[in-house]
Order: C-alpha cells, then sequence, then structure tokens
C-alpha cells in the first residue's frame, strides 16, 4: 500500500481497479494519517472509522463482483468508489450526529442524508468523518466553532481560514483526497486558499442544499475541495444536479466535465476587476495573482480590465442579507424538538435560556444583526435597500460576463492569520471575505486554486468566476493553468 | 447611529435569546459599529431597482403539489429533549 497522501482520486481509482491495494486498505491507510495528525490540526468534530470501514468493505465486494464478472465493463463501477472522503459537520449524514459547530447541536443525530452526500455515498464513497466548522458556518477562521479551532498545515499556529476550515485543514494535510464544505460567503473558497488546494462554490441551485442544515437560504452552496482542479470537477460532478427535495434546485443538466491535458486556452477571454486590486490587499497576494492572470495570457487567453462598480457595497449588503436570513433560520432552534433545551417554568423562557445558552457569540451577533435589519420600521431601510442594491451586484456581474468568459481575481485579501489575531472584532473579521461574497450575492460560481506563496511559507490562492452554470468553464481554465504548474502539488511538511 | 442598551434588550426579546448584561453593553457597541458600516448603502440609487430575493429566480421549478412520504414519527421524536408517547412534551404554554 502505497502511502495515500501521495496519491490522487485518479490514482487511487487506477489502484483499486487493478487490485494494487483493497478499499479497507486505503481507508485503513487514511484513518491511520488521521490519527497521527488529529491532534495536531483539529480537523473533525467527530471521527467515524467504523462506519468507514464498513463501507469500504462493501466497496471491495463491489469491485471483486466487478472483477470477477466482467472486468471490462468499467462503466459499471459507480465514479469514486472506495475513495475516503470527510463531510463538513453542517451536511446530515443519517445517524450520526451534526453539531454544525454548536453547542445547541451537540446531541443532535441527523434523521436523513443531505441529497449531495446521498450522490457521493451512492458514487462508492468512503465518509472517514464530519469536519469542524464555525458555528453554523459563520466565520473566516474556524474560531468560531464550540468545539475548538482548526489549525492550517503550513503553519499550526494559523487558521485554515473558515468557516469550511476543518475540510481545507484535511485536504490540505492529505488526510483524506476530497472534502466537502459549504460556501454562503466564500467558506469554500476562502479556507481553499490558506490552504493551498482546490475549492468550488457551485453555481446557486446546482447542487442540492437538501440536508445542508440552513444559514442564508438565498446564498447557501455546497462545495468540494480536493488538491486539484480535475479531483475538484470530478467530485463535484457527482453530486451536482436536479434534486426535487430542494425547490430551489435548478432543472438543468450537468454536463460531463472534460478535462483534457492541453493547457491550451486560446480564444477564453479573461477579466480582471480593477475593484479587486485595492489597497489595503497583502502584496504578495496581488503579487502572485497577477503572476497567475500573465500565465493564463501565456496560455493563450486574452486579458481585459473590467469593472464590476458596485463591489464596495457587497459587503454591508451581505451583512444585512445573511443575518437577516439566519435570524429566521436559526429560529427553529427553540428547545423543543431537538437540540439543547434549558429547562424554565414557562415555555417563553425555555426558548430565551436554550438559546441564549446554546448559541455562541457570534450567532448571537448576527441573530440579533439580522432581527434588527428586518424588525417593524427599519426593514425598508436596510434589508429591503441591500436587496435593491443586490440587485445592482449582480447587474454588475451580467454585463461583465458579455464581455468575458471569467472573472479573475484574489479569493482573499491575505494569507492565512495566526489564531487570535483579529480577537473579538467582527468587522476585523468581515473584512476577510471581501472578495468572496458578491459571488454568492450574485449566484455566481466561483473556483478558488493555490497560484503561490508568499514570503513566509503560506498558500496565495486565485478565484475564477463564470456565469451562472459554468463551472466548466471555470474548472477548464484552471486546470490548464495546473497543467503548467505545480502550486497544486505541493505539501505542507507535517 | 448608537442603538441605545434598551434597543438591544428589545431586539434580544424578538430573537427570543436570554442575553447577560455583558453581552448587552457588547452588542450595542458592536451592532452599532456595523449598521455605521451598512449606513453607506442608504447613498445608493435605487429607486428605480427592483429588489432582488433569490440569485436563481429564472430557473426555479415548481413541484406538483403532491403529497409523499415524511419524516417517520419515532424518528422525528428521536432528537426531542422530552417526548411523550407520539409527542413533544412542553412547559405549560397557558395558565
Amino acid at each position: 500500500m502505497p502511502a495515500p497522501e501521495t496519491l490522487s482520486i485518479f490514482d487511487m481509482l487506477a489502484g483499486l481497479r487493478r487490485g494494487d491495494f483493497s478499499s479497507v486498505e486505503l481507508t485503513r491507510a487514511c484513518l491511520a494519517r488521521i490519527e497521527r495528525l488529529e491532534p495536531a490540526l483539529h480537523t473533525l468534530i467527530t471521527y467515524t472509522p467504523e462506519l468507514a470501514l464498513r463501507a469500504a468493505a462493501e466497496a471491495d465486494r463491489r469491485y471483486l463482483e466487478w472483477r470477477r464478472d466482467d472486468p471490462s465493463a468499467t462503466w459499471m463501477l459507480p465514479a469514486l468508489l472506495g475513495v475516503p472522503l470527510m463531510v463538513k459537520d453542517v451536511l446530515c449524514l443519517e445517524n450520526v450526529r451534526c453539531t454544525c459547530g454548536s453547542k445547541i447541536l451537540e446531541n443532535f443525530s441527523a434523521p436523513f442524508t443531505a441529497t449531495p452526500v446521498q450522490r457521493l455515498l451512492q458514487a462508492g464513497m468512503v465518509v472517514a468523518g464530519k469536519t469542524n466548522t464555525d458555528e453554523f458556518a459563520m466565520g473566516s477562521s474556524t474560531e468560531n466553532s464550540a468545539y475548538g479551532p482548526s489549525r492550517n498545515p503550513w503553519d499550526t499556529s494559523r487558521v485554515p481560514g473558515g468557516s469550511s476550515g476543518g475540510s481545507a485543514s484535511a485536504v490540505a494535510a492529505r488526510l483524506v483526497p476530497a472534502a466537502l464544505g459549504s460556501d454562503t460567503g466564500g467558506s469554500v473558497r476562502q479556507p481553499a486558499s490558506f490552504c493551498g488546494i482546490t475549492g468550488i462554490k457551485p453555481t446557486y441551485g446546482r447542487v442540492s442544499r437538501y440536508g445542508l442544515v440552513a444559514y442564508g437560504s438565498s446564498l447557501d452552496a455546497v462545495g468540494v475541495f480536493a488538491a486539484s482542479v480535475a479531483e475538484t470537477a470530478l467530485v463535484f460532478a457527482s453530486m451536482a444536479g436536479h434534486d426535487p427535495l430542494d425547490s430551489t434546485s435548478a432543472n438543468l443538466p450537468v454536463p460531463s466535465i472534460s478535462l483534457t491535458s492541453d493547457p491550451s486556452l486560446k480564444g477564453l477571454r479573461v477579466g480582471v476587476p480593477q475593484e479587486y486590486f485595492i489597497s489595503g490587499i497583502q502584496p504578495a497576494v496581488e503579487a502572485k495573482v497577477r503572476e497567475a492572470i500573465a500565465q493564463l495570457e501565456a496560455l493563450g487567453a486574452s486579458v481585459q480590465a473590467v469593472s464590476l462598480p458596485h463591489t464596495e457595497y457587497a459587503l454591508p449588503v451581505y451583512y444585512l442579507i445573511a443575518p437577516a436570513e439566519a435570524s429566521a433560520n436559526l429560529a427553529r432552534y427553540d428547545g423543543i424538538r431537538f437540540g439543547l433545551r434549558e429547562p424554565a417554568e414557562a415555555l417563553w423562557d425555555v426558548f430565551k435560556r436554550s438559546r441564549g445558552a446554546g448559541f455562541g457569540s457570534e450567532v448571537k451577533r448576527r441573530i440579533m444583526l439580522g432581527t434588527y435589519a428586518l424588525s417593524a420600521g427599519y426593514y425598508d431601510a436596510y434589508y429591503g435597500q441591500a436587496q435593491k442594491v443586490r440587485a445592482l451586484i449582480k447587474d454588475d456581474f451580467t454585463r461583465v460576463f458579455e464581455q468575458v468568459d471569467v472573472i479573475a481575481c484574489p479569493v482573499a485579501p491575505t494569507t492565512a492569520f495566526r489564531i487570535g489575531e483579529h480577537g473579538d472584532d467582527p468587522l476585523a473579521m468581515y473584512l476577510e471575505d471581501i472578495f468572496t461574497l458578491p459571488a454568492n450575492l450574485a449566484g455566481v460560481p466561483g473556483l478558488a486554486f493555490p497560484v503561490g506563496f508568499d514570503e513566509a511559507g503560506l498558500p496565495v490562492g486565485m478565484q475564477l468566476m463564470g456565469p451562472h452554470f459554468k463551472e466548466e468553464t471555470l474548472f477548464r481554465a484552471a486546470h490548464a493553468y495546473q497543467q503548467v504548474t505545480g502550486w497544486h502539488k505541493q505539501h505542507p511538511a507535517l | 447611529m448608537s442603538l441605545t442598551l434598551s434597543e438591544v434588550q428589545h431586539i434580544a426579546n424578538l430573537a427570543r435569546l436570554e442575553l447577560s448584561e455583558e453581552e448587552i453593553a457588547r452588542y450595542r457597541e458592536q451592532l452599532s459599529a456595523i449598521l455605521d458600516y451598512a449606513a453607506r448603502l442608504q447613498s445608493v440609487e435605487t429607486s428605480q431597482t427592483p429588489a432582488l430575493v433569490s440569485a436563481s429566480a429564472d430557473h426555479l421549478p415548481l413541484r406538483e403539489d403532491k403529497v409523499r412520504p415524511g419524516l417517520e414519527i419515532q424518528a422525528a421524536l428521536r432528537n426531542a429533549p422530552q417526548s411523550e408517547e407520539c409527542q413533544f412534551r412542553v412547559p405549560p404554554v397557558l395558565e
């Protein structure tokens, strides 16, 4: 059995098909790596080794059947049979607890499985655990998890980003080759950038939200992390597509994503928005992103300046709309049907005490902010105006995508910051999201992938955004880049 | 703008959150700062702009209004803090 951290998903599938190793052997090797590195990284809230080994044994049984019956019929094998996966702890997996990084759901056992997880189980993936997250996915560092922060494998004194930081840290450390996240304002792309891996936030409606615990329902998207673009695209393709159980799921076919080794980007029009290269951005981030854009141009793409003039309003719009939706979504945690209940004589006090004791400070802050923005007398001025400006932000993208096929820009203004660095200053933390929020507000897909390192040896990521449902264009452009660069092959020393 | 302590307490009541005095004071300061920051939206001209409620309105499908299976009673009750027979147990609602 080769060391699992040296294998891509494609290597794993080839080895499993050839019979070089079994899924049980592969899974045991990943579990051993998890057990060795987890104390330093804290990527998981719930570790599920028995579940993983049962799924791996089932995968091996299917490989055995296939080899016995018709080894020429590889099309009969599920696309990801026997490959390990981790799942962010905001996506339900039946009979496994789902905490959302919150004390209020510490003992909540999911009664059903989320559609994207279900599809990956059907594709044969082996779930090794539920990953750490900022409480209810509200945060940019995992420091808001009630279970303690995850750590960045490139420097364990630093955050892995967030909110899907546990998933990003695990994939960067090659504990597993892929992990699921969720992205409401950048929670897949920013940790992918901080950890030097690839992460996709699909178009709103492309991947079902059924079984994803709701945060901001008009913004939430389920995404994937893997080391490379090709691996990310493979997992994405297995979970995307229409789901009648999610009323906002788009009833559109998912194109089969064909990525070739030909790195030519001739004909691709790349837009570079001036509003994403602001003062205050870390110089190494700007330098590496500009080098990567030059690389796209060297591969044949044409590069032009574009303008998204309402970019500066994305942050205030997001921090009214997302908390407003969160304040409504999180009303369900009332201590009655599930979750923490703090006993009291009167029903009213059960609600207040359970919520007061169960939620952490960032969640309470956003519930308060959202409640205020929706309250009588302030609704039009805050929430209503934010929705109108959101329309202007979406129009910016529509106009720019008449001129270009993709937008290239930084993922975050900085590389990974130190645990505790932003203290209790919510606005400083919110500024981490300025380049990722607009894609959620407009509903367009965004792909983050590594384009170099800063002077401290921390990864820098670039973001490509595209028109609605054009994930394939993003994957192709970034895959071409990865054909001629090696940043995605760099491992942290662990 | 600066919220008053009683405004913050009012929001906490609307949100059904029990907060300590220390939390009320801290949220008063932080929410005021965030709302100040958000005030820049007031200067954007939107009189001709309709509100955007969904990023996917173009593709929203309607489903047939048909009954379909839901969560079984026992599964729904499994996470209840208190249950009795087929019901959630709660403190008295009316005196």
